[in-house]
């Protein structure tokens, strides 16, 4: 005769494990979005729309999708097994404010492939630079979004960097937009030129609030 | 056991319930008020591990509220569980925190008064003294607590999910605890002032357990506590769930945890054999109030942060119950008593003589009591210990110490060791050298209760006590405890 463990003893924090997973593979959807969007900018402004540039866009809507698929199940097994009672509000804006993120980089790709914007040579490294910046504010903020989880203790550490990339990022969006408004391009140009700032500008800001408000929670996780 | 009695024992039950209904808030309030444990498992949990704590270390706290005032005749115990139980009743609807320890203790000064017994000051300072130490006590283990909780998970990085799952556990465990030490601690209160008039015999249900009578009615008392839990504790959990200061479930297992470690402190009979063992100090067993416990450890953690979350106008609060309840539970039993006794003719306590004979005031010279100091009342008998206390200090100059011996030795209790009772006697709590001592004073008869107690130590080394030091405590207690049964079994009733 063969015995085998109780299959109940493994599941005893089983659920608990696969949801752990799960919002850990949501983060890892923000990341990967971010990473794709500076590619797909990248490619943009090298060879403008393109297939290789469609399959981006594709792709990014794809994590987009997955993502929501994610934050759902989680926001819903939070509920049902009534976890985190105390916590799942905040947990639930935090996932839904991380989601907006990666919507910003799908709206963004999109309004390039619509719009595709006319970028002259001399503002490639400009844009290049902020969107950058502006990935590595979405980055650190979910680096301070995962310690929220584990180690509470360093969220502070990266909100602080958080708040330095994202002023970088104010930074050189001022210097982009004082460059293209000297130029002697045409008015709507340089309207349609700042538009596009702005818009990756946004990314960073958004995560600026994303670590604000994380600081609040954090405060409130504490023992 | 005839209905009268059940009846009798009613007012105990009501005072079970309530306290069911009550101080289960204490220790799974908060679980329940913030929807980390479902109401279902917060009532299966405690209503079990109260009846357990009851039946197995119940004994503790309720010999020290028998040595505060014996209560002999069941009708007087009806009445003490139900001045307190009206009590309790009363001051939660006038949202007054109140405490079952404080209500019985003045029901049973109420009986003392009224019966003319004399009240024990010596335990009832140890009982008043616990009572303050307790909240301080929970105050600072919740404290410490905290912050080796805080140390720990500061370095264990859990995630938080799963730290929820381990909280979740740790408020059952902390709870299943908590009900335990509330059940040993205060069963106490609900039935303690029945345990001498107890209407039950040991009953044995294998050949190695035996259930005393003081456990069945502790079973019935904690039955009691657990259907309060299950009836109507949950409005309470709901609200009193965050009344204090508003609390994180950890902060919240901290509170419960500080709770059940003092509950249980001042009922474990078996921390305090192995203390005295040990040759250290040992706690009192006596029956502390859960609220207040609950309480000093929230307001040691408000402390610990800082102290602007606490409300501090709770502890006026506690202060005026504190003041109030034993008073008004002592007087209700007073006027209780008076009806019952000349209304209803009913037999509230036993009638007692003590007599100052030749023989006792041998006895209390060699306890250090001087003849001399007393000559004069050698050869009176009174009616009650209150009249032999008042004849002792209008003419004697002896100290409180000193009545207090006079009233031990001068009781008198008729004991007879028939072979009918012998019969009935749980031995498997005797030695071998003590059984043979008894069974050999078979047909004898004793006026006083320490002429069977030197009968025995006569025979045997077995059942004389040694002498007082730190190593022998828990031989003597012991000792004291089979002696105290051995007159329970062998008294002749009146």
């Amino acid at each position: 005769m063969r015995f085998s463990l109780s299959p109940k003893k493994i599941t005893l924090f089983n659920k608990t494990r696969i949801l752990e997973r799960q919002i850990d593979e949501f983060f890892d959807k923000v990341a990967e979005a971010g990473l794709v969007f500076s590619h797909a900018l990248k490619m943009y402004l090298a060879v403008g729309v393109c297939d290789e540039f469609d399959a981006l866009l594709n792709q990014e809507s794809d994590i987009e999708g997955k993502a929501d698929n994610l934050r759902r199940n989680i926001e819903m097994e939070l509920y049902a097994q009534t976890l985190i009672p105390d916590l799942r509000g905040d947990v639930l804006r935090l996932l839904e404010d991380m989601d907006k993120l990666i919507n910003m980089y799908e709206g963004n790709l999109h309004r390039i492939s619509i719009q595709q914007p006319d970028v002259p040579e001399q503002f490639h490294a400009g844009y290049l630079e902020l969107t950058g910046t502006a990935v590595t504010c979405v980055e650190l903020v979910v680096m301070a979004a995962r310690s929220f989880f584990r180690d509470i203790n360093s969220v502070r550490d990266h909100n602080a960097k958080v708040i330095f990339h994202e002023t970088e990022a104010d930074k050189l969006s001022s210097k982009l937009q004082r460059a293209i408004f000297t130029s002697d391009l045409s008015l709507e140009r340089k309207m349609h030129l700042r538009y596009f700032v702005e818009r990756i500008d946004d990314l960073a800001n958004a995560a600026e609030d994303v670590a604000d408000t994380l600081a609040i929670y954090a405060i409130k996780r504490r023992v | 056991m005839d209905l009268t009695v059940l009846i009798l024992l009613g007012s105990g039950l009501f005072l079970g319930w309530s306290l069911g209904a009550n101080d289960a808030a204490n220790v799974f309030g908060t679980a329940v008020g913030t929807r980390m444990v479902s109401f279902g498992t917060a009532a299966v949990v405690c209503g079990v591990f109260v009846i357990l704590g009851a039946v197995i270390s119940g004994a503790g706290a309720a010999n020290t509220l028998g040595k505060l005032g014996s209560i002999d005749a069941i009708a007087g115990s009806f009445m003490a569980a139900l001045a307190a139980a009206v009590t309790v009743y009363g001051m939660t609807r006038s949202g007054l925190p109140v405490s079952t320890s404080q209500a019985i203790v003045g029901a049973i000064i109420g009986w003392n008064l009224f019966s003319d017994a004399v009240t024990d000051t010596q335990a009832l300072a140890k009982i008043l003294f616990t009572w303050m130490v307790s909240p301080i006590l929970a105050g600072l283990i919740a404290v410490l607590l905290f912050k080796l909780t805080e140390w720990v998970l500061n370095r264990a990085h859990l995630h938080l999910l799963r730290l929820d799952a381990y909280t979740r556990f740790a408020l059952i465990g902390a709870g299943a605890f908590g009900a335990y030490s509330l059940g040993a601690n205060n069963i106490a209160n609900v039935m303690g002032v029945f345990v001498p008039v107890s209407p039950f015999t040991d009953f044995a249900l294998t050949e190695q357990f035996t259930l005393t009578s003081v456990q069945q009615l502790f079973l019935l008392g904690s039955i009691a506590i657990a259907l309060g839990v299950f009836t109507y504790s949950k409005r309470v959990m709901l609200t009193v769930g965050n009344e204090l200061m508003p609390m994180s479930p950890i902060n919240a297992w901290v509170v419960v945890v500080a709770h059940s470690i003092v509950l249980f402190l001042f009922a474990s009979q078996g921390l305090e054999h192995t203390l005295a063992e040990a040759g250290l100090p040992t706690i009192p067993l006596v029956p502390v109030s859960s609220s207040q416990a609950v309480i000093g450890a929230v307001i040691g953690l408000g402390l610990l942060k800082g102290g602007r979350n606490v409300r501090w106008s709770v502890l006026v609060q506690i202060g005026t119950g504190w003041v109030v309840t034993p008073f008004l539970a002592a007087a209700l039993c007073f006027v209780g008593l008076f009806f019952l006794q000349n209304v209803f003719d009913q037999q509230v306590y036993k009638p007692l003589r003590f007599e100052l004979t030749p023989q006792v005031a041998l006895r209390m010279s060699a306890r250090g009591v001087p003849q001399v100091a007393y000559a004069d009342l050698i050869g009176r008998s009174y009616e009650s210990s209150g009249a032999l206390l008042d004849d002792l200090t209008r003419h004697t100059l002896l100290t409180g110490k000193q009545v207090r011996i006079a009233i031990d030795q001068a009781k008198i209790q008729p004991l007879e060791i028939t072979r009918f009772k012998l019969a009935s006697t749980d031995f498997s709590r005797l030695n071998e050298a003590q059984r043979i001592a008894l069974q050999l004073l078979e047909g004898q008869q004793y006026q006083y209760a320490w002429e069977l107690a030197d009968a025995l130590s006569a025979l045997s080394p077995q059942w004389t006590p040694r002498p007082a030091a730190a190593v022998n405590r828990s031989f003597n207690k012991r000792l004291e405890e089979d002696f105290a049964y051995l007159v329970r079994t062998f008294e002749i009733s009146r």
